[in-house]
């Protein structure tokens, strides 16, 4: 029997991923840099989401196998997913570092946070 | 000699390592080269026994862990990855000997960032599980922003700013379709997930092909396929030399990615799926290669030809590897090797010119002559651009012969049009570029006296002088002795196109040391 828990566990999880995933996508096309390392950082938290409901949400559940417990998925939750937003965090906390300094220097060197500063097609290079 | 699977992974990351050690100025740069020249000669030597263990037919499955393929990490080296690697290494050879030739002194972390870049590589084309692929792209992608943008200021900044960006975007589209594979077949190794894939019910099949379609966007966007291409030129034209022609093999990843999922999940066993992805990747590979070659006749600078180059290969591996048939997929392998080496070679060759030229760097509107690398470098390029023109008789030729031959009867009429055409048009861009910069000798300007540290720099150096030259040389002998490659790219294509051989070995993979 599936509890109302889950039934409001996973309406919360899907709309906070459909939410995670549009502010990401509109921020990630802008043309400041630091919006769209703010898009990519919540596309990135969605995407966590998303993998780990991928093992299906379950309530009250360890994800490490007991002593007297038999080790099959009805007694447990899925660790696999949990293992894998791990890696999927880090990378992604290591990538929006690399963004941050890139973005930082390349407005440093360029004068400008917009993506394409400096470009040889940036009209602004023109009145220079 | 059962550890050979691993070795082509830990020799560059332990490589990477130890030259982070010997890194101190104090130590100096002979200390740094010959640790980085031990590592590389380490990795191009498992590299060629890795081909031998491959040759002989049975893949050769490494569990990581000793965990059962079915739930560890599996590391697989079938006739395709152990090619893949061999020709990695012998890429990294020239690159690592240009490097030496005074750019590894200018770029800080150089040699650990180049050790972390092949060790992404090799991972990327031994794994066995889908997550693990993601992660060596991720390790080889990491490694690759580092050497783009060391030692580099100003607009080579934002043009990394957007392929990082670019990068990043594609791989959290990665990580969404991977969090729906497992959510939808429950596994991400990927002999398990081929026999999933083919026995999908009815009621999952669109979920399946959304999550498969989406695999195959990202492998197409690093592929740079039709419409995901705009990245790769800008990178690659401000990228250093050395970095430049390694990452001539980068856009091979996406497709060897392409090659594998595609020839272990949506072959002809595959039920419902098979074939899946083709009928939108084929126009978009043949569109791609029109507008690459329109790139190659507009370019305006040599390094930009050069990146529109890479671009026509790879779409046209992508036709190669669409049309299924064992022997264009062994024609394709033949040339991607091919064209990976030509490739980095002609972007060596562009940066002498660019050097060479003083003011007029390597633009194409200009017709002065690279004074001081004249004709050294304009061998060179003749050589480059023969051999990725596909003109007799060098290995562009041997390739495209091959592909030509192979298309079966019924695509004949649109296959040897868009491939013929583009040549011709390559062939004209490539003349024209060499007619502007080595052959038009007449309005020579002697350069200032007061020019002099831009000249100086027009000097070629032995050791790069030596890389490109090493860059063609494998190809001359690709067409001088075509025999046993294609050989071998006949039996890759061949255990590609049987992938339930593939699987039962995967499957059948025992544990060596206990039970879990």
């Amino acid at each position: 029997m599936i509890s109302l828990d889950v039934i409001s566990l996973e309406l919360a999880i899907a709309s906070s991923i459909g939410v995670l995933v549009f502010a990401g996508v509109y921020l990630t096309l802008r043309a400041r840099s630091f919006d769209v390392i703010l898009g990519m950082t919540l596309l990135s938290y969605a995407t966590n989401l998303l993998i780990f409901s991928s093992g299906r949400l379950v309530v009250g559940k360890p994800p490490v196998i007991q002593p007297g417990v038999e080790a099959t998925l009805a007694n447990h939750t899925d660790p696999i997913p949990q293992a894998l937003v791990l890696t999927a965090i880090v990378i992604s906390f290591a990538m929006t570092a690399v963004t941050i300094v890139l973005a930082m220097r390349s407005r440093a060197d360029n004068d400008s946070d917009h993506v394409d500063a400096g470009d040889v097609r940036d009209p602004r290079d023109d009145s220079r | 000699m059962t550890q050979l699977p691993i070795l082509p992974i830990l020799l560059p990351l332990l490589g990477a390592a130890v030259s982070l050690f010997v890194e101190h100025r104090r130590i100096g740069t002979v200390v740094q080269r010959s640790v980085a020249w031990t590592f590389m000669a380490a990795i191009v030597l498992v590299a060629i026994l890795l081909v031998l263990r491959a040759n002989e037919g049975p893949v050769l499955v490494y569990l990581l862990g000793d965990w059962p393929a079915r739930i560890g990490i599996a590391l697989m080296v079938d006739r395709l990855s152990a090619l893949m690697v061999l020709t990695t290494s012998l890429l990294g050879v020239a690159c690592l000997l240009h490097a030496c030739s005074g750019w590894d002194r200018r770029a800080p972390h150089f040699h650990a960032l180049f050790m972390l870049q092949l060790m992404g590589l090799n991972g990327a084309f031994l794994t066995g599980d889908i997550f693990n692929l993601f992660v060596f792209f991720e390790v080889m992608l990491i490694a690759s922003y580092g050497l783009l943008l060391s030692g580099g200021r100003g607009v080579r900044m934002s043009a990394g700013l957007h392929y990082v960006v670019f990068n990043i975007t594609a791989s959290t589209l990665f990580l969404i379709a991977l969090g729906l594979i497992y959510g939808v077949f429950g596994t991400l190794n990927m002999a398990e997930l081929a026999e999933r894939v083919a026995n999908v019910p009815p009621a999952s099949l669109p979920l399946a092909k959304a999550t498969i379609g989406l695999l195959l966007v990202v492998f197409c966007a690093k592929a740079a396929l039709l419409p995901l291409y705009l990245w790769l030129p800008e990178t690659y034209t401000r990228a250093p030399a050395a970095v430049a022609a390694l990452f001539a093999i980068m856009t091979k990843v996406g497709i060897y990615a392409v090659l594998r999922v595609s020839s272990l999940m949506l072959g002809n066993d595959a039920g419902a799926m098979a074939g899946y992805g083709w009928d939108w990747m084929l126009p978009a590979a043949v569109g791609g290669l029109a507008l690459a070659t329109l790139g190659v006749l507009a370019a305006s600078r040599l390094r930009v030809l050069v990146a529109y180059v890479v671009l026509v290969s790879a779409t046209t591996l992508f036709i190669a590897f669409g049309l299924r048939t064992a022997g264009t997929i062994a024609a394709g392998l033949y040339y991607l090797v091919h064209s990976s080496f030509v490739a980095a070679a002609l972007f060596l060759v562009a940066d002498l010119v660019r050097r060479g030229r003083g003011d007029a760097g390597d633009a194409l509107r200009a017709f002065a002559p690279a004074a001081g690398v004249r004709v050294m470098a304009g061998v060179m390029f003749m050589i480059g651009a023969i051999s990725v023109a596909g003109l007799p008789p060098l290995s562009g030729f041997v390739g495209k012969t091959l592909l030509l031959q192979a298309v079966p009867e019924a695509e004949i009429r649109w296959v040897w049009p868009a491939l013929l055409g583009s040549s011709m048009l390559v062939i004209v861009g490539l003349t024209r570029a060499g007619t502007r910069i080595f052959w038009k000798p007449a309005p020579v300007q002697p350069s200032p006296p007061g020019d002099g540290p831009r000249n100086a720099r027009g000097r070629l150096r032995l050791p790069e002088t030596i890389a490109t030259m090493l860059l063609l040389s494998y190809g001359v002998a690709m067409s001088v002795t075509p025999g046993p490659l294609t050989a071998y790219t006949r039996a890759t294509a061949e255990q590609l196109l049987a992938p339930a051989t593939y699987i039962d070995q995967v499957r059948g993979a025992l544990q060596q040391e206990r039970q879990p």
